[in-house]
């Protein structure tokens, strides 16, 4: 885990596979979807908060490791 | 519960659209009164949404994503996946289940394959030509 440097700039995830390239391809038209199984999980780095810590995380760092990846609606919703 | 995913050997990585400030203040206010001490994973940030278009989560008209839940062994394959509309949760006991029936293949090299409903212990298969028409030994139900 990285130290992530807290600024004022809005947090956005800083780099997701090839989305941005496919965006330029189809002018965000149509997403291209790369996660399927069997096949390489898209690598991506982004920001995270863990145990009263800010961090920068990329999915590359846990290779060698199981990984369980769990998206979710969003913080504060009910389920 | 992240106990058993300690033990074997697998990280819990959650992410959502929120900003990391946002998951402290969630972790904080309600989680840490539902889980002591807290939840112990990373909490991932997504607010672009790009994250959850890559894995085919992200729901573009209400700006958040789905509750996809991956499983990656240690190559970075994705070996497992799930997805569910926002209003059910998810079954941890199934996720666990299928980590331990892959954990169990990996070791083998893929000699040994789990059938339907396989937890730890219970018969395994032993894909061959001897096997065709054979299964029925194994498992029935």
């Amino acid at each position: 885990m990285k130290e992530l440097k807290i600024g004022c700039a809005k947090p956005a995830a800083q780099r997701a596979g090839e989305i941005d390239e496919a965006n330029n391809m189809d002018k965000g038209e149509k997403t291209m979807v790369l996660a399927k199984v069997g096949s390489k999980a898209p690598d991506f780095e982004t920001s995270m908060y863990q145990n009263g810590n800010f961090g920068q995380v990329s999915l590359s760092d846990y290779t060698g490791k199981w990984v369980v990846l769990c998206f979710y609606p969003g913080d504060f919703t009910f389920v | 519960m992240y106990n058993e995913f300690q033990e074997l050997n697998v990280e819990v990585l959650t992410i959502s659209v929120d900003s990391h400030f946002v998951h402290k203040m969630w972790q904080v206010h309600e989680l840490s009164k539902m889980v002591k001490g807290g939840v112990p994973f990373p909490m991932l940030s997504d607010s672009s949404g790009n994250i959850g278009k890559l894995y085919g989560v992200y729901d573009e008209d209400a700006g958040i994503e789905l509750r996809g839940r991956f499983i990656i062994d240690p190559d970075g394959i994705i070996q497992a996946m799930e997805i569910l509309t926002p209003p059910v949760g998810r079954n941890v006991e199934e996720v666990i289940r299928q980590i331990k029936a892959y954990q169990h293949v990996r070791e083998t090299n893929g000699q040994e394959v789990t059938p339907s409903g396989w937890q730890p212990g219970k018969p395994v298969l032993k894909p061959g030509p001897d096997l065709v028409g054979n299964v029925w030994k194994t498992w029935n139900v």
